[in-house]
């Protein structure tokens, strides 16, 4: 057994906190009523639901009638697109601009509707994985339905200009919709000062369970029902309501939102220390920009060695984390954002994500920077990538 | 995805890494570019591997399937290597998850890769059914 466990995926998901798994608790056993129901107990859970969208709404600075409840981002995600272009592509506008950092939830969509013969444009990405909202501005055509830009990247952590992208868009008189998966809860983010006109979000992210995601949809802005059903969520997303799921998802919000600078802080501390103390290590570099970054990503690629192996011989040792390797992508290409960020494939293949919060301590920084370096070392030492690359060298 | 107890076991204790630097035989398989590179070293007396080493850039399966095909040919005659297949490195590894099939693959041709390589420097004709297929990085077998 390692001496000590470490997880540094917060990026992938967190766990629950007990703050939230207390709110939820009632909802899984005695509140078990259908929110739809006339009784007591029914409107019980129609009430926890109406409060919790309030939660969550507040810590966006969004109104509740502008939250929509879903099953997870990625259903926020395609209903947000698929959404938009079935209700606009009626008046002739087909074409769908995103960039080629999205998480898959957006790409994938992107090109299931291009299957269906959307017109799609995807913007690149500086060696930061900045999108520039010039590039946005550019593919803007007459017939152009919706922008999508990711608020910060899930791999290397960039954060868009977000309220630039979002004011062209205004002037261009186009949808902008944003997931923000990665950041709601991490950085402030106010929908309104953003200007965006939808906003996607997930709950696993931020200490709510797995399976409760939401759509924030302005006020105004009509987009095609992507559930049919019941008339659950004002009709535009039918299903029985997940009321665990959505008291946990406000629970999570609020204090997300009332904690954000004290977390902040400490997570960043946590990072630096992290980056200098890896960034030491001959050969490596760090993936994205430091500026525009998401407080607890750090992502490093190493030379002449393979991620996979990384992330087996880190979890040896107790370390959860994650990499942008083919082997670890579940098919058999490197990170697209890694190889948008310009990135070889060879050097790719030998990056790791640490994704740390509130959750980590100093300690873990500590533990993960005595584990990393001798792991990189003992596999470059069995790597005939690395031999090459120190022949070179010489 | 779910790696065997043996699987594990070869990529966490690696047997016989490393280089021999007077070898009679040395191969390379594989490319950077798709994440895998396999580099085998047989020293070989009298028609018999009596030494393995190799090296190996790539993911748990590609190092354990190395591991595996070392242990595997170590002490053989240079005809009982030959006839190693990778299906025999999967079962003897308790089996691979489909998506690293290739990896065993590999394994078998850097075997093979250094057993052509021994022959060609003794200046003997190799079997004639003695081929290494070399990995260009272009081909669609593997997506890339």
């Amino acid at each position: 057994m390692p001496e000590r466990f470490v997880y540094a995926d917060n990026a992938a998901t967190t766990q629950i906190s007990d703050r939230v798994l207390e709110a939820m608790m009632p909802w899984l056993k005695e509140g078990y009523g259908n929110p739809s129901s006339i009784y007591a107990l029914g409107r019980k859970s129609k009430i926890a639901i109406e409060t919790a969208r309030e939660k969550v709404a507040a810590a966006i600075g969004a109104d509740p009638s502008e939250i929509y409840f879903t099953g997870c981002g990625s259903e926020a995600d395609n209903w947000a697109i698929k959404g938009a272009l079935s209700r606009l592509a009626k008046k002739g506008k087909n074409h769908f601009i995103t960039s080629e950092i999205e998480h898959h939830a957006v790409l994938h969509t992107a090109n299931a509707l291009k299957k269906n013969g959307a017109e799609i444009t995807l913007v690149g990405v500086d060696e930061g994985g900045r999108v520039s909202p010039a590039d946005v501005e550019a593919a803007i055509r007459p017939e152009t339905a919706l922008v999508s830009i990711m608020f910060a990247n899930n791999e290397i952590g960039t954060i868009q200009p977000i309220a630039e992208i979002a004011k062209i868009c205004k002037e261009k008189k186009v949808l902008f919709h944003t997931d923000a998966v990665q950041a709601v809860g991490t950085v402030p983010i106010n929908v309104k000062e953003l200007g965006v006109d939808m906003l996607s979000l997930s709950g696993h992210k931020l200490h709510a369970p797995k399976g409760i995601g939401a759509l924030y949809i302005r006020k105004g802005v009509f987009i095609d029902v992507f559930m049919d059903g019941g008339g659950q969520e004002r009709s535009k997303r039918a299903g029985t309501e997940n009321v665990a799921g959505i008291v946990g998802l406000g629970e999570a919000m609020e204090y997300a939102a009332a904690t954000m600078e004290e977390r902040t802080a400490k997570v960043l501390a946590m990072r630096e220390r992290l980056i200098d103390g890896i960034i030491g290590i001959k050969r490596c570099r760090l993936n994205g920009c430091r500026d525009h970054r998401l407080p607890g990503n750090v992502n490093i690629s190493f030379e002449g060695i393979e991620g996979e192996s990384l992330l087996l011989m880190l979890d040896m040792n107790g370390i959860a984390a994650s990499s942008g390797s083919a082997c670890t992508s579940g098919s058999l290409d490197p990170s697209h954002v890694l190889l948008a960020i310009g990135l070889p494939a060879e050097i790719a293949h030998g990056s790791l994500r640490l994704s740390l919060n509130d959750y980590n301590t100093e300690e873990d920084v500590d533990y993960i920077l005595e584990k990393l370096p001798p792991i990189i070392e003992r596999l470059r030492m069995m790597s005939p990538l690395w031999e090459k690359i120190i022949k070179e060298e010489q | 995805m779910l790696y065997s107890e043996k699987v594990m076991d070869h990529f966490a204790n690696p047997r016989n890494v490393g280089e021999i630097a007077d070898a009679d035989g040395v191969g390379e398989v594989g490319n950077a570019k798709c994440g895998d590179i396999m580099k085998i070293y047989l020293k070989i007396e009298d028609n018999i591997i009596t030494d393995v080493k190799f090296k190996t850039f790539g993911c748990g399966a590609a190092i354990a399937t190395s591991s595996m095909a070392t242990e595997m040919i170590m002490g053989k005659s240079i005809d009982e290597a030959l006839t190693i297949t990778n299906k025999a490195v999967v079962e003897a590894l308790d089996g691979l998850p489909p998506v690293k099939i290739h990896c065993s693959v590999l394994a078998e041709q850097a075997v093979k890769a250094a057993l052509l390589d021994y022959y060609q420097k003794q200046g003997i004709e190799p079997p004639v059914d003695l081929e290494v297929s070399v990995c260009s990085g272009e081909c669609e077998s593997c997506g890339h």
